[in-house]
């Protein structure tokens, strides 16, 4: 009788774990999923239109063929550069001040508190803010108000992923590296950050990633621009703005080319992370864990 | 050389915790001395207390005096100092994960602005051989990270990146419990070398290993030194009734 019992236990046990990896399974597949039919309902609409000429020329005007976002492309290059010299070494600064130096302290909370309604405000509402800080001062619009607006928008998730990433680095490292008769910044910079360095790359990649696709904070600050622009100083066109300009036009010519727009730009960010990844990737050694 | 040191009416408290209570001993020079006692004694706090790593921890507190050589590193010194001439070996061996072993060995010198690459290589590879790991290693210096390695020899690598500073004095903090009893005897024998050059401290769980490698040995409890005096007294002929307790298994 026992046996049996523990015979229907067992297949019990067996069937929970079962239904549980099903279930993982399924809920995997509904996160990806979304993500795999924007991409090949992308490429469907966008592909035919992506060509050379997409990358070289500036848009050709209503009624003709041809054109392209090359202006915008370089566009979004120039102002998301801007933004991550910006929000890269903030957010970075201000999350080894959270983990390191400030950990318990008022301020350190208030800062924590701070970002993380950054982290909430409508990126609609940071264009505003730059215009009224950058753009209203300097008279014009200019790609470096537009990097100023996504600059901060990437501090918050920066500066929360490195804190994490730091308090993640087991205290015994850091005893090691003060037991050595290091002073305490140097442990900081050396060895504690380097230690979460993966992790921190991967906060910065999201942080980039997130804002190249934004297009609300730049419509009050990079404004656009239908021609070349590689001066930070003026109005620049952005691929993001381009593709809501040439969405909602009438005509289908350049309906194609906001497809065409929205896919170079996912391409563009999987390209510029899994770079990162791999250059940041080769001074590893074997077996670091 | 390794020098002597010299407590007197040593305190120290964690928050409202008082850990150690007016330890005072004198510990001879290059010699293995053992500290001994139940989980939660305070021997640990008690070598953190020489080389002011305890302070590390924003609650802690100390008084008392304690002089490594001719130092009161309470008084006459920074942290920072004391700890280059007092290097610490952990209970769970620490290597830098993302280092290679040579970067673990000359971190202490390079981080602290040590440029000299020759004479880098030539410490580098002298800390590994007293470390007693340099033929298991050689060939991967640059190549493999420090967290590649075994246990065992992660806990000599972590000797040899404190032998590269060139202490005075070494502490050990259990530096062989998370270890298998090969790799033990490898770091016991070990500190017979390293005695020649250092003073040793170690604290250690395991009493036939203190009996092994000390020449005197302290038993701790509840916070007081209960008993100092020479390994072969202590384990033979204990003048306090605890410290025979202890010993002889009957609590701890």
């Amino acid at each position: 009788m026992a046996t049996a019992n523990n015979n229907t236990r067992y297949l019990l046990r067996d069937l929970t774990d079962k239904l549980a990896s099903t279930l993982a399974v399924l809920a995997t597949l509904l996160v990806i999923a979304p993500l795999v039919a924007i991409f090949v309902y992308l490429i469907y609409k966008g592909a035919s239109s992506v060509n050379l000429a997409f990358f070289t020329q500036i848009p050709a005007p209503v009624g003709e063929a041809g054109g392209g976002m090359g202006n915008a492309i370089a566009g979004s290059l120039l102002i998301l550069l801007m933004g991550s010299c910006i929000g890269v070494p903030i957010g970075i600064s201000g999350g080894i001040f959270l983990a390191e130096f400030g950990r318990g302290t008022k301020i350190a909370n208030a800062i924590r508190f701070t970002a993380d309604v950054l982290n909430g405000v409508p990126s609609i509402v940071m264009g505003i803010a730059v215009y009224s800080l950058v753009v209203k001062p300097q008279g014009h619009f200019s790609a470096f108000a537009g990097g100023v607006a996504l600059g901060i928008m990437m501090v918050p998730t920066i500066m929360r992923t490195t804190e994490e990433m730091l308090l993640m680095v087991p205290n015994a490292i850091r005893e090691a590296a003060l037991g050595l008769g290091l002073p305490n910044w140097r442990s900081v910079l050396s060895i504690t950050l380097k230690t979460a360095s993966p992790g921190i790359i991967t906060g910065c990649m999201l942080a980039f990633a997130r804002v190249a696709g934004e297009t609300a904070p730049l419509i009050f600050t990079a404004f656009g621009n239908s021609f070349w622009n590689w001066h930070p100083n003026e109005p620049t066109a952005a691929l993001p703005l381009q593709i809501y300009v040439f969405a909602i036009s009438p005509y289908d010519d350049w309906h194609r080319l906001a497809w065409a727009g929205a896919l170079v730009l996912i391409v563009l960010i999987v390209l510029a992370v899994s770079l990162v990844r791999y250059v940041t990737s080769r001074g590893v050694m074997k077996g670091a864990s | 050389m390794g020098v002597g040191i010299e407590v007197s009416n040593l305190n120290a408290w964690y928050g409202a915790n008082h850990t150690l209570q007016d330890i005072s001993l004198r510990i001879p020079p290059n010699q293995a001395t053992a500290l001994i006692g139940p989980s939660g004694c305070g021997k640990s706090t008690f070598v953190r207390c020489l080389n002011r790593m305890h302070e590390t921890n924003p609650i802690a507190r100390v008084t008392g005096s304690v002089r490594i050589g001719d130092l009161d590193i309470y008084k006459d010194a920074k942290p920072v100092e004391i700890r280059r001439r007092v290097g610490m070996v952990f209970q769970r061996p620490n290597p830098f994960p993302t280092m290679s072993i040579y970067d673990n060995v000359a971190s202490g010198l390079k981080l602290n602005g040590f440029r000299n690459r020759r004479a880098l290589d030539e410490i580098v590879e002298k800390s590994l051989r007293n470390s007693a790991l340099w033929d298991e290693v050689k060939d991967d210096l640059r190549k493999k990270s420090g967290a590649s390695l075994s246990g065992g020899q992660q806990q000599r690598l972590c000797i040899a990146r404190a032998l590269a500073v060139d202490p005075e004095v070494i502490l050990m903090d259990e530096p062989a419990s998370a270890l298998d009893p090969v790799s033990t005897s490898k770091i016991e024998d070990l500190i017979f070398e390293l005695k020649t050059h250092y003073t040793i401290v170690i604290v250690t769980h395991n009493m036939q290993q203190a009996a092994r490698v000390a020449e005197k040995t302290g038993f701790f409890l509840n916070g007081r030194l209960v008993e100092f005096d020479s390994t072969h007294k202590i384990f033979t002929n204990p003048s306090d009734k605890r410290t025979e307790d202890y010993i002889t298994g009957r609590f701890g």
